[in-house]
């Protein structure tokens, strides 16, 4: 006779956190999102194998398709190495997207009207990222410092604040930064080309960003692994108050992460204008294209580690530039990459719950 | 159903193993129904592992668990709670800021006899009833954060009364508590004993293992040494059995000399407090008006029922906490609402009273960790470049210095035992060479050995010439140690006296609030 089991479910906490898991996550997340990605492909009346070769055909078909996506993993990179910092300090940034922005204003504002007339391309590059970098870092000061010296919750200023440095661009183009050659449309004019940012021969990456964005990711594992700071992160990200107690300032740890994060972000905003757009559009989200947000994604799919921002920023970089070409052709909605990284994002948080538990099904008698 | 069992618990041949150590080893335990059972052993013993795996927090590698003759697998905390076990874990875990009887509802399966989850009205009659009964002295609206610990811990025991559990495991459930509050726990241990649940009952105080517990078990590193019945045994043969044959042949002989040095005059003045008035969380007052010195190569004791503002005091002199009135200084330095950081560059050590949330960062090394207060000083960094090879160098001397018990200086510092993580948080602040050593409890949680070794090196940090001021709530402590005591209650100090006039009566009675010169309630000058 056959005796009627319950089945009984119950979560049970990890006692160790195999190592295997920071990479598992990681990859788990990504093939979650790919296989919810195929799902809208299917809803689209698109068959998702043919979607994804198209994917792959458009971002690694050819040397010219792998340079976009390279040159699209530069802001990626740059955005998501600041991030790993701040993060790291337990002090979230959501504006990387708005920092991007004020770097191109400071780029395109420096290249137009403060060296005008100059003919030193390494002047023109030099500033438009120093100022790039200085602004974005001033701009993400900001709520830093209301973080630090009033306790003002920095995900909703940094957020907000994506917002006010975009219709700060929109002021400009459509107000006092006009082009005179543009037959009224609301952009600027084009940057003099010596203060276009030199390309490697034959593709569209823009050189002086790249060395940037390598020099960002040994910077930021440098500082972590190496420096007083880094230490002052870690202790501070991990226990606050154990911070306080050896010493350790609050101010000085949000202050100096925030100024990198956005400083960083301002130079991947400088990169866009200098060696991509060369001018500012009515549309700032052209311009910034999401990368602030997407960068959240890349620090958390490197595990918030910096050795992990190339595989993260190069996988996000292919999504990226396959699924502007599938909006192309296949007319789909510009969703799709939202959709990608969201679910990506979700599963990430999910996992995160698997790395500490887990769930054991047993036939109870 | 319990009746017809003698045995509540018995736990056969349990083995653990963390990485490369064996935390219990081929451990056998039996708890009878309505027996006290204490559960004794040095530092990183295993004690709170095996309770842990009881609790269905760790599951053993090898190893059988019987609950009333029934043989069990617990995996998790929900089964063993299903079984009638409670634990209460020696850093009472609680939503901070809910009430506590929010903490209370928040508990899974709380329900009546139908199985439907009680009314917020049902469930805080029941508890009312319950607080009555066990004479409990808690606030069901009262927030948590506003609670002493002890009260936090009465919660946790509410807890344990709700599920109406059977079997109660409290983890060094007395090392926070003071005389008056330990009586009173002890008493609500009876009770339940009478009402024929069983207890186990980890500490560290063989005293006290005598005195409440029916048999005691002793683990020494991770074996159970011997079970004996607290009636037929001394302190001297349980104690002969934690730290073993050599392990005694090693302790060096504790003199208590009464210090004769009577005269300060020529000493200097290290620590100065003056009518100094402090705030608590709550915003009302908690330290009133309170003024000392402390002078260097003493031991001044500051010693009071918990929550009569030595926490707050000691906040605030170690730039911690705001000073709403009165003045601080350091070798004559005005340091009234300076910085942590400033006043520990004056040379000012402090062994926190909340190790894990001020003194340690649990998930960074026992190495990191090491150096939370040296880290910006040479030879550990260089400008702005950490030494890494100087820090584990220095981690590795004191971890031996300290007999600190850890695979190496790698691991988080989260995963050695309580008294191991206490060492460590001795060792880096004493390694600082302080000029002003304040220590909270400093051996709360630790065993034996680890508790002289601290009082001897709160010794030898006097003789240095170092100033202490020693926060405690053992009278024996202080009476052992302290040139001069100090009795804090109700946020003043009633009284400094010298170590000969100091008997455990006269600090008692002034514990209390009660003066004996003047043989009148101080309470009464407050109304
Ligand atoms: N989660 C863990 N991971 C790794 N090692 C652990 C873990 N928990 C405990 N240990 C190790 O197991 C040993 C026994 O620890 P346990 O906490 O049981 O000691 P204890 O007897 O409770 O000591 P104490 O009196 O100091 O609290 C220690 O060496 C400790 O470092
Ligand atoms: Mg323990």
């Amino acid at each position: 006779m056959k005796v009627l089991r319950s089945i009984n479910i119950t979560i049970r906490r990890r006692e160790h956190v195999p190592r295997i898991f920071e990479l598992l996550i990681p990859v788990c997340s990504a093939v979650v999102g790919l296989v919810v990605c195929a799902l809208i492909f299917l809803l689209q009346g698109i068959d998702p194998i043919y979607a994804y070769s198209e994917i792959y055909r458009y971002s690694l078909g050819g040397p010219i398709q792998v340079s976009n996506v390279i040159r699209v993993m530069i802001p990626l990179i740059l955005c998501a190495t600041g991030l790993i910092l701040v993060f790291r300090a337990g002090v979230w940034n959501i504006g990387a997207e708005g920092q991007i922005l004020i770097g191109a204003i400071v780029a395109t504002g420096v290249a137009l009207f403060v060296l005008q007339g100059n003919t030193n391309s390494a002047l023109f590059i030099f500033s438009m990222i120093t100022l790039g970098f200085i602004f974005g870092g001033l701009w993400a000061l900001i709520p830093a410092i209301l973080k630090a010296k009033l306790d003002v919750n920095e995900i909703i200023t940094t957020l907000m604040m994506n917002y006010i440095a975009a219709y700060i661009l929109q002021y400009l183009v459509y107000g006092p930064w006009k082009g005179k050659k543009t037959f009224g449309f609301p952009i600027t004019d084009e940057i003099p080309p010596q203060a276009h940012f030199p390309l490697i021969p034959g593709t569209l990456i823009h050189i002086p960003t790249l060395i940037l964005a390598i020099c960002s990711i040994v910077f930021v594992f440098f500082v972590m692994t190496q420096t007083t700071l880094g230490y002052e992160i870690k202790v501070f990200g991990s226990n606050p108050d154990a911070a306080k107690y050896a010493g350790i300032s609050k101010t000085k740890v949000i202050l100096i992460t925030m100024f990198i994060s956005g400083g960083l972000a301002g130079v991947a905003g400088a990169g866009e204008i200098g060696g991509v757009h060369h001018r500012l559009i009515y549309n700032p989200w052209s311009i910034s294209a999401n990368y602030g947000f997407t960068a959240i994604i890349v620090a958390f799919l490197a595990r918030l580690n910096p050795i992990g921002i190339i595989p993260a920023a190069f996988l996000m970089a292919i999504l990226i530039v396959g699924t502007r070409a599938l909006q192309i052709t296949f007319n789909l909605p510009v969703g799709v990459i939202n959709v990608f990284n969201g679910s990506i994002l979700i599963t990430m948080v999910s996992m995160e719950f698997f790395r500490h538990y887990r769930i054991v099904i047993r036939r109870s008698e | 159903m319990c009746e017809n069992y003698e045995v509540a618990v018995l736990m056969k041949n349990i083995t653990k193993r963390f990485h490369n150590i064996v935390a219990n080893d081929r451990i056998t335990f039996d708890v009878k129904v309505g027996e006290i059972h204490a559960l004794l052993g040095e530092n990183g013993a295993g004690k709170t592992t095996l309770m842990n795996i009881l609790f269905g927090h760790y599951r053993p590698d090898e190893g059988e668990i019987y609950v009333y003759g029934r043989k069990v697998k617990i995996s998790c905390p929900r089964d063993a709670i299903k079984l009638g076990i409670m634990m209460i874990h020696q850093h009472p875990l609680l939503v901070e800021n809910l009430s506590v009887l929010e903490n209370i509802a928040l508990l899974y399966g709380i329900h009546d006899s139908l199985g439907l989850l009680l009314s917020p009205r049902k469930l805080r009659d029941k508890l009312t009833d319950m607080i009555e009964k066990y004479n409990l002295k808690i606030d069901l609206d009262a927030k948590v954060w506003q609670l002493s610990a002890s009260q936090k811990q009465q919660v946790e025991l509410l807890k344990a009364l709700v599920y109406d559990s059977k079997i109660l495991i409290l983890d060094e459930p007395t090392s926070i508590l003071t005389p008056i509050e330990k009586e009173w726990l002890f008493s609500f241990i009876r009770k339940m004993k009478r009402d024929g649940k069983s207890v186990i009952f980890i500490t560290h105080k063989l005293e006290e293992a005598i005195s409440i517990s029916d048999r005691i078990t002793v683990l020494r590193r991770g074996r159970v040494v011997g079970t004996l019945n607290s009636s037929e045994t001394s302190v001297q043969e349980l104690a002969r059995l934690m730290i073993g044959e050599e392990g005694l042949r090693n302790e060096r002989i504790v003199s208590i000399q009464k210090r004769a040095d009577g005269d300060l005059d020529n000493k200097r003045i290290v620590l100065e407090v003056s009518d100094l008035s402090v705030l608590d969380d709550r915003g009302s007052p908690a330290v009133r008006g309170v003024s000392f010195e402390v002078y260097e190569g003493e031991i001044f004791g500051i010693i009071g029922v918990s929550g009569n503002g030595q926490t707050e005091l000691v906040e605030a002199i170690t730039g911690l906490r705001k000073v709403q009135k009165g003045r601080i200084r350091i070798d004559s330095q005005d340091v009234t609402n300076r910085g942590p950081r400033y006043i520990q560059s004056l040379g000012v050590a402090h062994i926190p009273e909340h190790r894990i949330k001020h003194g340690i960062v649990s998930e960074l090394s026992v190495a990191e960790n090491l150096v939370l207060k040296v880290y910006r000083k040479p030879p550990f960094c260089k400008g702005p470049y950490l030494n890494s090879k100087e820090i584990s160098r220095w981690a590795r001397e004191l971890i031996s210095e300290f007999s600190i018990v850890t695979p190496n200086e790698k691991i988080p510092v989260g995963q050695l035992s309580g008294g191991n993580i206490q060492r460590v948080i001795v060792a880096r602040e004493v390694s600082m060479k302080p000029k002003l050593l304040i220590a909270a409890y400093p051996t709360h949680g630790l065993d034996i050995a680890a508790t002289r070794f601290v009082r001897e090196i709160l010794k030898s940090e006097k003789d240095r010439g170092c100033a202490v001021l020693l926060v405690s709530n053992d009278i024996d402590e202080v009476l052992e140690l302290c040139d001069r005591i100090a009795v804090m209650y109700e946020g003043r100090i009633l009284k400094i006296i010298s170590a000969e006039e100091a008997t455990k009566e006269k600090i008692g009675l002034l514990m209390s609030g009660v003066d004996t010169i003047e043989g009148a309630q101080i309470d009464q000058h407050y109304h």
